[in-house]
């Protein structure tokens, strides 16, 4: 059944650029007006609580719900910060929203702040999106220019700034809390919780920090209503998502679909199934931190009940597919050497469990992997699980653990056999 | 050593914040595009700039990778190697870029013209392999199109962007 794109509606229209002028010809900046003429802050928090939207980011924490987490009461200054630090490995959706159609997720940054009573607002992009960096400048420029942002907006009374903020690359900024300590200057990690930003965020304020897709989201569920939204795919995973797809597919890609699509038709009717006749081995249903699945897992919807019951998570949306050729010791090393990389160093399990998982899966796959290097490797995960200030320990964690679960014969294979059995060892 | 332009740029950077502290990483990244990298005066100059500790703005800047304590070369080249890019050839690609320039990831050509480094995911998994010369993503990358970018920098027609 062909489904109606909501998040990339605007960019597959031939020649779209995404200036203010272009998103307002096909409809753009109506939801705005709506939302300041006809809806008090508190009815656009119970529409979308109703709507069902779910952080688009990696934990799938109800919008809704978050917003209504910030006190109504209180004197400080709130804040509304924008996540994109778009770093989960296999994730690329951010970046075309930014890129491609910044005025979506400005029309819904600016509903989402008066929703929560912000008058200064952040977007934190990642180091690297220089390019996607400008163009959001561009944009808010834009914005200021109609009168959408700045004072007393469309004569509503509402004011708001919004700037943009460039980290300096580092993983870690992604998690909200490290990212508001790096938005402070600091360096980027992760405070303890509770308090939670809603109670004392940006500057000991009341803060939301939302991800660039799921304010992306608002404009559609202001214009269109709670409803509409939540008949989208499965009730507990409502509206579109965007998956983006890498690896060994014909058509890798950012695919916009309702949770309810599985993983066979994802890969193999969207992205063109797997290319030189190769076969599936194994795919990352959700950003490298998500255990990984394999051919027996095909047919788990995407949503995120399905994918924990199938021992996964829906994360990030990050589809990375891998072909039979690929060695999952080599894929254990680069994953673990990133999550070594970007730990913060705060708390021993990780900082010292992350190296040591790099260090042991490094000498498997290169030969000298010890017989008890498996039972190391699950006890040092089950170290890391639950027992730090983040959750990066658990996401270095957890995908190792699903290595083994799913391909224990194969480790077992490099250690006894003391190499790495595949052809080129680990070339890729 | 920062000239009055830039000095200009951060004095209104800095009044975007109700807090000017979290004015340092984008000051950061406005020096050290300046100074080529942030060297123990660049460092000094933005603490005092402000009001912090030379330590302080140099605990937060060894955090990052775009941050550069030592000197790096004219163009920076950062080679994805996390998992989709691997699958996709990024270490053919760095072993073609150390045999050509005569280095390893992490130096600077003799010339001082260009420095390699390993990066992670740049969110370039959809058109992977994927680098970035000075800020500027070049995606699908192949050997031959690696080629014809280093003469392209040789030649100084690769436009990068201020970053």
């Amino acid at each position: 059944m062909a489904f109606e794109k909501i998040l990339t509606r605007y960019t597959n229209i031939p020649n779209y650029t995404g200036t203010i002028d272009e998103y307002i010809a096909h409809g753009g900046y109506q939801a705005l007006p709506k939302a300041l003429r006809e809806l008090q802050p508190a009815d656009l928090i119970e529409t979308v609580k109703r709507s069902g939207l779910r952080g688009r980011g990696g934990a799938g924490f109800p919008c809704g719900v978050k917003w209504g987490f910030i006190p109504k009461d209180s004197p400080k200054a709130k804040y509304l910060v924008c996540n994109c630090d778009e770093s989960e490995p296999g994730t690329f959706k951010d970046r075309m929203l930014i890129e491609e159609e910044p005025h979506q997720l400005i029309e819904g940054l600016i509903i989402s702040s008066y929703a929560i009573g912000c008058r200064l607002a952040f977007i934190y992009c990642r180091g690297e999106f220089v390019y996607g960096a400008q163009v959001l400048e561009r944009a808010l420029r834009e914005a200021y220019g109609r009168g959408f942002l700045g004072r007393n907006i469309l004569g509503s009374g509402f004011d708001l700034d919004v700037h943009v903020h460039r980290g300096a690359g580092a993983y870690i900024c992604g998690e909200e809390t490290g990212l508001l300590e790096s938005l402070e200057g600091k360096r980027g990690q992760p405070r303890m919780k509770p308090p939670f930003p809603a109670i004392s965020g940006l500057y000991r304020s009341p803060t939301v920090v939302n991800n660039v897709e799921t304010l992306s989201n608002i404009p559609h569920i202001v214009l269109r209503g709670a409803e509409w939204f939540a008949s989208i795919g499965p009730p507990k995973s409502a509206g579109p998502r965007l998956f983006s797809v890498s690896g060994h597919v014909e058509r890798p890609g950012n695919y916009e679909l309702p949770m309810s699509i599985t993983l066979r038709e994802l890969i193999f009717d969207h992205a063109g199934g797997i290319p030189n006749g190769r076969r599936l081995k194994a795919v990352i249903p959700g950003g490298s931190s998500a255990p990984v699945l394999t051919e027996q897992h095909l047919d788990v919807p995407m949503d995120f009940e399905s994918l924990a019951a199938a021992g996964s998570m829906g994360g990030s949306g990050g589809v990375i597919v891998m072909n039979d050729t690929v060695c999952m010791v080599r894929v254990g090393e680069i994953v673990s050497r990133f999550y070594h990389h970007e730990s913060c160093g705060q708390c021993t399990q990780c900082r010292e469990g992350t190296a040591w998982l790099h260090k042991v899966l490094r000498r498997i796959e290169h030969g000298q992997g010890r017989k008890e290097d498996l039972d190391v490797l699950l006890d040092m995960c089950d170290n890391m699980k639950g027992k730090t200030i983040c959750v990066l320990s658990d996401a270095a964690a957890m995908p190792i653990e699903s290595y083994l679960k799913h391909f224990r014969e194969e480790f077992e294979i490099h250690i006894r056999g003391r190499a790495c059995p595949f052809e080129g060892k680990g070339a890729f | 050593m920062i000239s009055d332009e830039t000095k200009k740029r951060l004095d209104e950077l800095v009044k975007r914040y109700p807090e000017k502290r979290s004015a340092l990483i984008p000051i950061l990244h406005d020096v050290q595009a300046e100074v080529g990298y942030l060297s123990p005066e660049a460092i000094a100059w933005v603490a005092a700039y402000l009001t912090l500790s030379p330590a302080d703005v140099m605990s937060v800047a060894s955090f990052y990778d775009m941050l550069h304590l030592e000197p790096v070369g004219k163009h920076m080249i950062y080679v994805c190697h996390n998992l989709t890019c691997s699958l996709l050839g990024a270490e053919r690609l760095i072993r073609h870029l150390e045999n050509r320039l005569g280095i390893r990831m992490g130096e600077t050509t003799p010339d001082g013209l260009i420095s390699l480094k390993r990066m992670e995911c740049l969110a370039s998994c959809g058109t992977a392999p994927a680098i970035q010369i000075d800020g500027v993503f070049y995606e699908r990358v192949t050997p031959q199109t690696l080629d014809e970018l280093l003469e392209k920098l040789r030649n100084g027609r690769l436009q990068g962007s201020r970053t």
